[in-house]
């Protein structure tokens, strides 16, 4: 193949758009407020009233334990903000529930916060976030 | 594809109104949908999307499950104990298939 300083120019620059192209993606998908939203009907949220647990550094991000606890909440929302897409739980408590808290495990694909908001029983909501830093990502590609 | 099976931790006995804490953990890949083999296609999503306990019709607890939950999704809960009854799990998949797991617990 016959190299020219033209080809050379444009191919550097197809191969820079390439690369950047899966990040911007990743950017546009994560859909975290708007889940949020659609989650309180876009009611205000206040902080305190629930707790999100999470290790600070989570060495590899497949498996990242997770609780999460509200004093009289009927749901609660679990949204990962770094995520390709945010959604990660949403925990409804029935009638035999003893408290408002449950506990899982999450995929994280890297450093990022995790939201959690919870729905009171008189329909207000309260909201924590948890900054954890994950060495390995759990979403390979 | 491994069998999937429910493992849950149930105390077998409690008083009546006593709290205990429930662990379920099911064997799924939960493919998320966004990893790829390695020939570039995307491998389908399917995960766990419901999780549910009833403890005789009545609920106890009900998560919705994106795709960023772990693969083989665990599972922990406090629930209150009201009688000698039957606590019933299930996980439903994407594919339609509902995995059941049954627990007896009894008051003393």
């Amino acid at each position: 193949m016959n190299l020219t300083r033209r080809g050379a120019i444009a191919l550097a620059f197809g191969a820079g758009a390439a690369t950047m192209l899966p990040l911007r993606t990743w950017a546009a998908t994560n859909n975290a407020e708007e889940l949020i939203a659609a989650f309180t009907g876009g009611a205000a949220t206040t902080e305190g009233g629930v707790t999100i647990g999470a290790p600070e550094i989570a060495e590899n991000g497949n498996t990242v334990p997770v609780d999460v606890s509200a004093e009289g909440a009927t749901a609660i929302l679990i949204v990962a903000a770094g995520n390709p897409n945010a959604g990660v739980a949403e925990i409804t408590f029935g009638p035999l529930a003893a408290r408002s808290a449950a506990a899982t495990r999450v995929r994280l694909a890297g450093t990022q916060d995790l939201v959690a908001v919870a729905r009171m029983a008189d329909g207000s909501y309260a909201r924590a976030s948890r900054n954890v830093k994950v060495t390995i990502g759990g979403c390979g590609g | 594809m491994a069998a999937v099976k429910p493992r849950v931790k149930v105390p077998s006995k409690a008083s009546a109104g006593e709290t205990i804490t429930v662990k379920t953990l099911i064997s799924h890949p939960m493919e998320s949908g966004q990893r790829k083999d390695k020939d570039g296609n995307v491998i389908p999503r399917k995960i766990i999307n419901t999780f549910a306990a009833t403890f005789e019709g009545e609920e106890v607890i009900r998560i919705k499950v994106e795709p960023a939950v772990s693969a083989n999704p665990y599972f922990e809960f406090d629930m209150k104990v009201p009688g000698t009854g039957t606590l019933a799990f299930a996980w439903t998949d994407d594919d339609g298939t509902v995995y059941t797991e049954d627990k007896k617990i009894e008051v003393a």
